[in-house]
């Protein structure tokens, strides 16, 4: 499947689209529809709820939350502070937060550039070996990253970095290639023949091909790529947990350090957990059409 | 980044995408104005480079390396795979990896496929997409932190609990006084038997009954208690159940005090002859009556329900529900990723085969069962492999939601390997046998993969 496929899918992705007649809508019918409403506001709520109450339990001080559940805030809601937040800032979080930007930022652009080039290598251009290759990268989809935990420590030991940020993106970038490489050939390989034949034709060089015709086309196949790496990466803990030491860690890291004594911690978890998700959240609704696009080309292709 | 989305990469071609082409299928005339291949290695040499050293490498360096001891000086041959299949605590892990690749990839899966199906009966499914698929922007750091809150087994604080008892509450009327006793001694007008207290002498009409209570637990007496009532003389067959204590003292035993708090909510039955003529509970003043109950003298019964603790709740974070309860937060993060890629294979049926067997008579489960379902299961089977994927590599959501006292109930492999090479256990001997472990259970959906993808080429 190519460009087409890849684009057009996640039209009907979240958007609902025209309305339809599904196969069980009939039987659906039947039950009722103020049933189904009833039984999807219930789904609704469970699924929004737990945030909620994240959410208000970061702005309530640790006793008021030791002594009753955060839903009665709705009959108490003077309770409110932003305290939480001010003691998390003023404590190593925000370290933590920019570690988690230094991280994830530049690991984004380097697996959207390196892999551009290699998935435009895979789909116009001939070497020998290349579709072998690409079967290569097609298994390293789903290798687990625990393989590489302990040859990696070893290895940035040795070398000096293990601890450091550059380790952490290196090792992010890494494992982050097969999927890009992955997505964007997919994409490349839409790219009308056409195009390319006039700039060959003119004598361009390839990377001028690949910065003026290939890059800018892909654009939607880069958003999405970016997207998902960003969130990944972001939201990353293991990765965080073995090679970033307490200088360099990620919000992941710091708030993990803080789960031992959850009791108590919960002022710092609760607000530091929300914090960290609130970029990813935006993300998520500002571009949640590349996001579903992504997935799409990378799930269902 | 344990969990991924880039699962299998099924051809659900004309299922869920649309219009199929080729994509590796280049014509060959197309190839002759290509670079050389120097500038294609030019091109991959930065990519290759990093999956060489950062995953080709240390696959090979593992494989290596579990054949050694913690130190990595001593030969042990196979030796770390057998302590994977006999140590006990390893096979915990391995138990609970089967608990979730048997159970989270079919609810995931099935509640997809419902969530799916519902959204075209609604208005607002862009809405109820949205919200469903929310947790999968967020980390699963901060989800385990959310299902932390919501599991708390204090029903009073977890979310869980609470909606547990309320139920339980709404549908049993027994209030709860733990410990609680009837006021012992031979002035007391009742006494306990078998869990229950009963009235010494038997009850009539128009005697008010008195039932004291002690021992309660001052934070069980509900806050709408009122102060104790005695029932009025006269009239049908009441009585008072209270808490025959004064705080600070004073107050007389055995009799009705203003400063003494009814108890409210406790299940009175009037008994005659061993059988049960009559059920009444206490009001907020304590007091009870039985209305229309024939003449005569009854003997009257707190049923042993009143002394029991009222229900509290599961204990979600201890060692028998962990695993469940861990997979609850699992499929919360996931159902979107599901709802969202059946929602999209749903809208890319053809109707008219729909249509076509509806006109051939065929039943909407028929329809469903033998068009629907076939036509989906390329898609159906993309979510699924995903999911098993993605169970097996299960590591942040245990790790954060099982508290450190259950872990070793709750553990799966991946995090069974930082245990033992990172997180104190130092023997990376055995660490290594176990991420080789799990890259084998994942290794047959690689080879799928790359069948999958070849077929689709070729």
């Amino acid at each position: 499947m190519t460009t087409t496929a890849t684009a057009a899918a996640p039209s009907s992705g979240l958007q609902a689209g025209t309305p339809r007649r599904g196969v069980l809508s009939r039987i659906v019918d039947r039950l009722g529809s103020g049933a189904v409403q009833v039984v999807m506001v219930l789904l609704g709520l469970f699924w929004l709820v737990p945030t909620l109450g994240l959410l208000v339990v970061s702005m309530r001080t640790t006793q008021v939350n030791n002594a009753e559940g955060w839903w009665t805030v709705f009959t108490k809601p003077a309770e409110l502070t932003i305290r939480n937040y001010q003691n998390l800032l003023s404590g190593g979080f925000s370290a933590s937060f920019w570690n988690t930007v230094l991280i994830t930022v530049p690991t984004t652009v380097l697996v959207i550039g390196i892999a551009a080039m290699a998935a435009y290598a895979f789909a116009w251009m001939e070497f020998p070996g290349r579709d072998a290759a690409f079967l290569v990268v097609v298994g390293l989809l789903i290798v687990p990253i625990q393989i590489a935990l302990i040859p990696i420590g070893v290895l940035y030991g040795n070398a000096g970095i293990f601890g450091s940020i550059p380790g952490v993106v290196l090792f992010h970038v890494a494992f982050g290639l097969p999927f890009a490489i992955f997505l964007l050939r997919n994409f490349f390989v839409g790219i009308p023949a056409s195009l390319l034949e006039a700039a060959r034709m003119d004598g361009a060089a390839e990377w001028k091909i690949f910065a003026r015709v290939v890059f800018p086309l892909g654009k939607p196949a880069i958003a999405s790529l970016g997207i998902f790496q960003f969130l990944w990466v972001w939201n990353d803990m293991l990765i965080a947990l073995v090679f970033a030491n307490t200088d360099n860690q990620p919000m992941t890291k710091y708030l993990q350090s803080q789960m031992r004594q959850f009791g108590s911690n919960v002022d710092i978890l609760s607000s530091g957990a929300f914090l960290s998700l609130i970029i990813p959240l935006i993300l998520f609704f500002a571009f949640q059409r590349y996001f579903v696009q992504g997935m799409m080309a990378g799930s269902v292709k | 980044m344990t969990e991924r989305l880039d699962g299998p990469q099924v051809p659900p071609a004309q299922v869920a995408g649309g219009a199929a082409t080729g994509p590796a299928d280049t014509p060959r005339a197309r190839r002759r104005l290509g670079p050389s291949p120097a500038v294609a290695i030019a091109f991959l040499l930065p990519a290759a480079l990093l999956l060489g050293v950062w995953v080709v490498y240390p696959i090979v360096y593992s494989i290596f390396r579990s054949l050694f001891d913690a130190n990595g000086t001593g030969f042990v041959g196979l030796g770390n795979y057998t302590t994977i299949f006999t140590d006990a605590g390893t096979l915990t892990t391995i138990r609970n990896n089967l608990i979730w690749v048997v159970v989270a990839p079919i609810v995931v899966t099935t509640l997809g496929l419902i969530f799916a199906v519902l959204t075209e009966r609604i208005r607002w499914a862009t809405a109820f997409k949205l919200i469903v698929f929310m947790p999968m922007a967020v980390s699963l750091m901060a989800a385990g932190v959310i299902f932390r809150l919501v599991y708390e087994e204090d029903p009073d604080r977890g979310l869980a609990n609470a909606v547990l008892t309320t139920v339980a509450d709404t549908f049993s009327s027994s209030q709860g006084y733990p410990e609680a006793r009837p006021r012992e001694g031979d002035q007391s007008p009742v006494a306990a038997q078998d869990g229950a207290v009963v009235t010494k002498q038997p009850a009539q009409a128009g005697q008010p009954v008195l039932v004291p209570i002690v021992g309660v637990r001052p934070e069980l007496v509900p806050s709408d208690a009122r102060p104790a009532a005695q029932a009025p003389a006269g009239g049908a067959l009441a009585g008072t159940v209270w808490f025959d204590f004064t705080p600070g003292g004073g107050g007389r035993s055995g009799a009705v005090d203003s400063t003494e708090k009814g108890l409210p909510g406790m299940t009175v039955e009037a008994v005659r002859n061993g059988q049960v003529a009559a059920t009444a509970t206490t009001t907020a003043d304590g007091s009870f009556r039985f209305e229309g109950l024939p003449a005569g003298s009854y003997t009257i019964r707190l049923p042993q329900s009143n002394f029991e603790a009222a229900y509290g709740g599961l204990t979600w974070l201890g060692p028998t529900l962990i695993t469940p309860a861990i997979i609850g937060a699992f499929v919360w993060v996931w159902a979107g990723f599901a709802m969202v890629l059946l929602a999209a294979g749903l809208a890319a049926i053809p109707r008219d085969a729909l249509e076509a067997a509806r006109i051939d008579g065929a039943s909407e489960w028929q329809v469903f069962r033998k068009i629907t379902v076939p036509l989906l299961s390329p898609v159906l089977l993309v979510v699924f492999v995903t999911m098993i994927i993605n169970t097996l590599k299960v590591f942040d959501l245990v790790f954060i939601i099982a508290p450190s006292s259950v872990q070793p109930q709750a553990n799966v492999i991946a995090l069974e390997m930082w245990r033992v090479s990172f997180g104190g256990g130092n023997n990376q001997g055995l660490g290594s046998a176990l991420a080789i472990f799990l890259l084998i259970l994942v290794l047959p959906f690689m080879i799928m993969n790359i069948r999958r993808f070849r077929r689709e080429n070729t």
